[in-house]
């Protein structure tokens, strides 16, 4: 994979000030070349022409956007057996434990790790680091579709 | 008519960086070096908190060593060089954060030899972002939050501030001037990390910085301590 996909944002909004979290310096075309990586080397094993789908968790903490990823994927995935294909990303909220309800709760914010029953915090994360491929999806390339 | 096929695969999309990091854990371990990551924004003070912190570790007898992520010059570790401690510069190029791979490269090139060096500090790329996913292989990763950039920036970087270890606040002789609310900033720390250590600093007065020095020395000590058993 070249190394010059990276982006960085230009010195227009370098020089804006601070970057803001809409605008992040963009960490997810390396995310989705190692994704590319991934899958094109599972895809071939399998002896698969042509993938159609990816589907991939991305945990609330896993420090991944979404809307980023979803960008990059088209660049990452040219000339590639991914070429064309859907990312269809499963995304995941925060569960912690929380030890004073003794059971785990699921977060609707990123921001308070705190028992949304009872206030008490907690560090103890059972779910939300996800960035993991769970599976890809493929024609058949014995049988082509003529459509 | 073609059937759709699928293919589990259940594989981390950065589990190539992860085991890198791992093995680079492995090899800090057995040389018993603490490696330290420094994140921050942009302009937070992580060059000149990192001047002052090599410039005491080896006026206590303590042997540091620095790689320095920088986009394009080599201005910090010019800076850096300074103290007197082994320092080398990673450009890289563009890119918005450090792997692991970067870190075993400029290891190997650098013929920094570990058996010699107690810590290793690791001058992320300014950005609160992307290096937040990246393992380096570091003990320690310490975020770096300056008085001058609002109190709200943890609840902003939530990610970041929850997957480091300790949080370092730097310029604290100007708080004051800025009005900073320390109190609305800790409590900010303490909902996207409940715990979390922070330390009170400025590379400037020198305020502080004994305590953040002492700490690493004491995490040496812990860590090694743990590895031994």
């Amino acid at each position: 994979m070249p190394r010059e996909l990276y982006w960085f944002p230009s010195e227009a909004i370098l020089n804006r000030g601070e970057l803001t979290p809409s605008h992040p310096p963009m960490h997810e075309l390396s995310i989705a070349q190692n994704l590319v990586e991934i899958v094109s080397s599972a895809a071939q094993q399998a002896n698969v022409q042509r993938v159609t789908a990816v589907r991939l968790q991305v945990g609330a903490l896993s420090g991944v956007v979404k809307d980023s990823l979803l960008f990059c994927y088209d660049i990452a995935t040219a000339g590639t057996l991914l070429e064309g294909s859907q990312l269809l990303i499963e995304e995941l909220p925060i569960v912690i434990y929380c030890p004073q309800c003794q059971q785990t709760a699921t977060l609707d914010t990123v921001q308070a790790f705190c028992c949304p029953v009872c206030g008490t915090f907690s560090n103890d994360i059972r779910q939300g680091r996800e960035l993991e491929i769970l599976s890809l999806e493929a024609e058949e390339d014995e049988h082509p579709t003529h459509s | 008519m073609s059937t759709p096929r699928i293919l589990e695969i259940r594989r981390g999309v950065l589990e190539k960086n992860d085991i890198l990091a791992h093995t680079l854990r492995d090899q800090f371990n057995a040389a018993h070096v603490l490696v330290i990551n420094l994140v921050s924004s942009p302009g937070a003070g992580k060059t000149a908190l990192l001047e002052d912190t090599l410039r005491r570790l080896i006026q206590a007898g303590h042997r540091p060593a620095a790689l320095v992520g920088d986009l394009a010059t080599d201005n910090d570790a010019n800076r850096l060089a300074r103290s007197g401690a082994p320092v080398r510069q990673i450009q890289t190029g563009g890119n918005c954060h450090l792997e692991a791979d970067m870190i075993s490269t400029h290891l190997n090139d650098w013929g920094l030899d570990l058996s010699q060096i107690e810590f290793l500090f690791i001058e992320n790329v300014g950005n609160l972002v992307c290096p937040a996913s990246y393992d380096l292989g570091e003990h320690v990763r310490a975020v770096v939050l300056s008085v001058t950039e609002g109190e709200d920036k943890p609840l902003k970087y939530p990610t970041m501030f929850h997957s480091s270890d300790i949080a370092v606040l730097t310029k604290m002789d100007i708080a004051a001037a800025v009005e900073f609310d320390k109190s609305a900033a800790l409590a900010n720390i303490q909902s996207v990390h409940p715990g979390m250590i922070v330390m009170e600093t400025s590379a400037k007065t020198g305020a502080g910085m004994d305590n953040w020095v002492q700490h690493l020395i004491t995490s040496r000590e812990n860590t090694f301590a743990r590895v031994a058993e």
